[in-house]
């Protein structure tokens, strides 16, 4: 019988792999991009699951918004993205670098 | 009743509005020539619509609570849009002479501070995301707004991967908050927790969202995308960052941990207690070495995000009275501060280095003699503003049992004081090099000048602040 905490099982993994490939990953922005939506993914499975195990919308609801938000968030994070190839002509994270300190 | 929702979150819809109705007004008219007027009609607007919120009586809850209105959230609200309306005729100059005064950035300012005002009104789990989202997205825009310069973009692209995950942190604790409280609205999450007792699950939740709200405040050990921000951003947006969404993101930072778990104070107190302390040495000890004046700002803000987080830490309305009138003191100083920042330059050229203020006095004597006030009171120097500020949210630490992280306190600030002061040694006793050029800006002149007045005058009374954050901290805590 699959019960809640399997669900929340499977969203606490993905989150946890969500931020270790945005802390370990030592490549590609784009890869950082995918990590944020795995996170954000994360999110929506545990609010559904919760949403049905408690017999209440509101968690449903809160998942449209989540959905319209992580949309949004990645057309304007591939568009700071865009600016920046322009300008470096890279998208390595080792070359995000010009500011240290 | 809809009617009544609606008109308590009148002010919201005006701004919208005005938000919208701009964009499509500028893009199918002049464009970015409209856009030095834009700026002063969207201040205004601040303006005005900051006046209409501190002067009108609405119920204090709309939609079933998700939204409220109180004292806590007025008081928020009008600083945050004076503020807004301060720092966008500041930074008009300074964008249209390096010619990127874009009509997108009133625009986008205007849906920054609309996200603002929703996060300082948050009632339900949903109204904080989308206010926090609104102000983020928009804010991520305006950092790589100069579109053309790598450092520009590079900060852009620092603050939204950190500024997401944060959010994601956010998120997941809410998702937890609600799984284990049934509920999303704040009332209720506070009522799940009967007699001071939390579920495992409730705590974990918490846990994730002070560690997303401590980015948003950028406390540590969540710290690091401020200074390459602050440096990165041009600097009429780095003057936006470091006021506006400070006291935004404290205001909601301060809905959640009292409107939503005012029950469990003893568990989320050590936890501020200690990103505290430490944002205040971080802030103050890596200040030390910075040579650009923005980097150093970003630390100074750090440092300053620790103290009110302090008053914060103390769990009582004397705290959070003392958390608003640091916030609204520091914001102050950083107007004054910045306007003196965007007056650096050289050939035309800004100038963001410390060591170029160098007898800095000899030329200008009045306005090193303002920024010399800033500065001390930045430092927390008495008798000067600054000083009150530290003592407010020092006292209410001290009596809430937390006399170490006082202690400690002053000793940051006795530490943090170095670098202020060598900004002034510089600036009267340094050697004489390239002398820095003073454009003619009437603006930043009294905006340096008002800020630091309001430095020396304000120790009469605070202008009666002190009154109207306690009415404001009573609504939140009670």
């Amino acid at each position: 019988m699959i019960g809640i905490e399997h669900y929340l099982t499977v969203a606490a993994a993905l989150f946890v792999i969500g931020i270790f490939g945005i802390f370990l990953n030592r490549k590609n922005i784009i890869i950082l991009l995918m990590s944020i939506e795995l996170i954000l993914l994360a999110v929506n499975i545990n609010l559904v699951a919760f949403s049905s195990f408690l017999g209440d919308l509101a968690g449903q609801v809160f998942t449209l918004f989540v959905l319209t938000v992580a949309a949004a968030e990645a057309a304007i994070g591939l568009a700071i993205l865009v600016c920046f190839f322009r300008n470096r002509g890279t998208i390595a994270v080792e070359d995000v670098n010009v500011m240290k300190g | 009743m809809l009617q009544a929702d609606l008109n308590t979150i009148l002010p919201e819809i005006i701004l919208a509005c005005f938000a919208m109705l701009s964009l499509i007004g500028a893009v199918y008219t002049s464009k970015d020539k409209a856009a030095g007027l834009l700026v002063w009609v969207t201040a205004v607007i601040y303006v005005i619509v900051g006046l209409f919120i501190a002067t009108r009586t609405t119920p204090e809850t709309a939609f079933h609570g998700m939204y409220n209105a109180d004292g806590f959230a007025r008081f928020a609200k009008v600083v945050i849009l004076f503020s807004a309306a301060a720092v966008l005729i500041m930074g008009q100059e300074y964008m249209a002479r390096r010619k990127i005064l874009n009509f997108e950035y009133p625009v986008l300012v205007t849906l920054a501070v609309l996200g603002m005002l929703v996060m300082v009104s948050a009632g339900d789990l949903i109204t904080l995301y989308m206010g926090l989202e609104l102000q983020s997205l928009a804010l991520y825009v305006v950092a790589s707004l100069r579109r053309d310069s790598i450092k520009s973009t590079e900060a852009g692209l620092k603050y939204f991967v950190l500024g997401s995950l944060s959010s994601g942190l956010v998120l997941y604790g809410s998702s937890l908050v609600y799984g284990f409280s049934g509920t999303t609205l704040f009332s209720g999450i506070l009522a799940s927790m009967s007699e001071g007792q939390a579920p495992l699950g409730l705590l974990f939740g918490l846990v994730f969202m002070v560690s997303g709200l401590a980015f948003k405040v950028s406390a540590v050990p969540f710290h690091m995308w401020t200074p390459d921000v602050y440096e990165g951003a041009p600097t009429p947006i780095t003057a936006f960052f470091a006021t506006a969404p400070k006291i935004a993101a404290m205001g909601l930072f301060a809905r959640v941990v009292f409107d939503a778990f005012g029950g469990i104070v003893g568990d989320w107190q050590q936890i501020l207690a200690c990103i505290s302390l430490l944002s205040m040495f971080l802030g103050s000890i890596a200040a030390i070495g910075q040579t650009n004046i923005k980097r150093l700002m970003a630390y100074s803000s750090i440092a300053h995000m620790g103290y009110a987080l302090m008053g914060l830490a103390a769990g009582t309305a004397f705290g959070v009275q003392a958390m608003l009138i640091y916030m609204s003191i520091y914001i102050v100083m950083n107007v004054g501060a910045f306007a003196f920042i965007l007056s650096m330059e050289r050939d035309g050229q800004p100038v963001t280095d410390i060591s170029a203020l160098k007898m800095y006095s000899a030329n200008n004597p009045g306005r090193a003699l303002a920024v010399l006030i800033l500065m001390f009171s930045l430092a927390g120097v008495p008798p000067l503003v600054g000083f009150f500020g530290k003592l407010y949210v020092l006292r209410a630490a001290y009596e809430a049992g937390l006399g170490w992280l006082a202690v400690l306190g002053v000793i940051a600030s006795v530490i943090g004081a170095y670098y202020y002061l060598r900004i002034v040694f510089y600036m009267y006793f340094g050697e004489s090099s390239d002398p820095l050029e003073t454009p003619k800006s009437p603006v930043l002149w009294s905006l340096l000048m008002v800020s630091a007045g309001i430095m020396v005058l304000g120790v009469i009374n605070l202008f009666g602040i002190e009154g109207l954050a306690e009415a404001a901290a009573m609504t939140l805590v009670n």
